[in-house]
C-alpha cells in the first residue's frame, strides 16, 4: 500500500507539479520514471551479485534463491529501462535506438548478459552445482555495472546529459524533489516485488518438499 | 505521435508491466493455496484415526 501510494505521489509530481523543461518540453517528464527504473535495474543486478558472493562465501543455499530473484527483478527493470529509454529517444531525437552510443550498447550488453543467466540456470539440474554455477555467472556480470554506469557519465554525446555533478544536481528544487520521490517509489516497488516473489518461491519449494515427504 | 503521447506511452508501459507482474504473482499464490489445501487433505488422510478411551478399554477387555 505504501509503495502504491508513493508511486501515485511520484506520478502526480512528475506529470502535474514539476515544471515543463524549457529545452525538451513535455518529453522531459520521462526522466522521472526512466532514470529511477535504470538505477533500480543496476541495484537489482548488484544485489543479485552480492547474494551470489554470499552463497559462494558462506555456502548457505538460501542465497541462491535470493540471488535468482534479484537478477529476475533486474531483468524486468532492465527491459523497462530499454523500452522507456527507446520511447524517450524517439520523442526527443526522432530515433528509437543508436548503435553509435556506447552507454546504450553497454546497457544492452549488461541486460543480455543477465538474460543469459536464466539460460544457464535452467539448463542445469537443480542442486548445489547449479547454485554455484549461477552464482559465479552472476558475479561476473557485476563488472559490467560500473562500466555501464560510468559510460553514461563519461560519454559526451547528447543522449545522456550529466545532471548530477560535483556542484550538486543541475536542476530546480521542484524537479529534484519529483525525481527523489520517483526514485524512492520505484525502489520501494522493486523491494516489495522482490519480497513477494521470494516468499512465493520459498513457499513453492517448501510445498514441493512436503509433497515428497507425504507421498 | 506527439511528445505527450510518447510520455503517456512510457507511463502506460510501466503500469502494464507492473500490473502483469502482480497478476502473475497473484495467479501463483492461488496455485500455492490450492496445493496447500491438497497437501492438508493428504496429511489428514494419512493420519491414524483417533480412538476414544472407551473404545480402547473395550478392545483391551476383549483381548483378555
Amino acid at each position: 500500500m505504501l509503495a502504491a501510494g508513493l508511486m501515485g505521489l511520484a506520478v502526480l509530481l512528475a506529470l502535474v507539479i514539476a515544471p515543463e523543461d524549457a529545452d525538451q518540453g513535455i518529453s522531459q517528464r520521462i526522466f522521472y520514471i526512466h532514470v529511477p527504473i535504470a538505477l533500480t535495474a543496476y541495484f537489482c543486478f548488484g544485489l543479485g551479485a552480492w547474494k551470489a558472493l554470499l552463497l559462494l562465501w558462506r555456502g548457505d543455499e538460501r542465497y541462491d534463491l535470493e540471488s535468482y530473484v534479484a537478477v529476475h527483478q533486474g531483468t524486468i527493470f532492465g527491459s523497462l529501462t530499454l523500452i522507456t529509454g527507446s520511447l524517450w529517444a524517439k520523442a526527443s531525437w526522432g530515433v528509437w535506438w543508436t548503435w553509435s552510443s556506447n552507454q546504450l550498447v553497454l546497457f544492452l550488453v549488461l541486460f543480455l548478459f543477465y538474460c543469459a543467466y536464466f539460460m544457464l540456470r535452467f539448463s542445469l539440474e537443480e542442486g548445489p552445482r547449479r547454485a554455484r554455477s549461477s552464482a559465479v555467472y552472476a558475479l561476473f556480470g557485476v563488472v559490467l555495472i560500473p562500466i555501464s554506469f560510468l559510460a553514461i557519465r563519461l560519454a559526451e554525446d547528447f543522449i545522456h546529459p550529466t545532471v548530477f555533478t560535483r556542484d550538486g544536481p543541475q536542476m530546480t528544487a521542484t524537479i529534484f524533489t519529483a525525481f527523489c520521490v520517483s526514485w524512492a517509489a520505484v525502489t520501494l516497488l522493486a523491494y516489495v516485488l522482490y519480497r513477494v516473489e521470494l516468499a512465493g518461491k520459498r513457499l513453492d519449494t517448501d510445498l514441493r518438499e512436503l509433497r515428497e515427504a507425504l507421498q | 505521435m506527439s511528445q505527450g503521447q510518447y510520455v503517456a506511452a512510457v507511463y502506460g508501459v510501466v503500469l502494464v508491466v507492473v500490473l502483469a507482474y502482480v497478476a502473475i504473482i497473484a495467479a501463483k499464490l492461488v496455485r500455492l493455496q490450492r496445493e496447500t489445501t491438497e497437501l492438508l487433505e493428504l496429511a489428514r488422510r494419512r493420519q491414524p484415526p483417533v480412538r476414544s478411551a472407551e473404545a480402547m478399554a473395550q478392545e483391551a477387555a476383549g483381548e483378555t
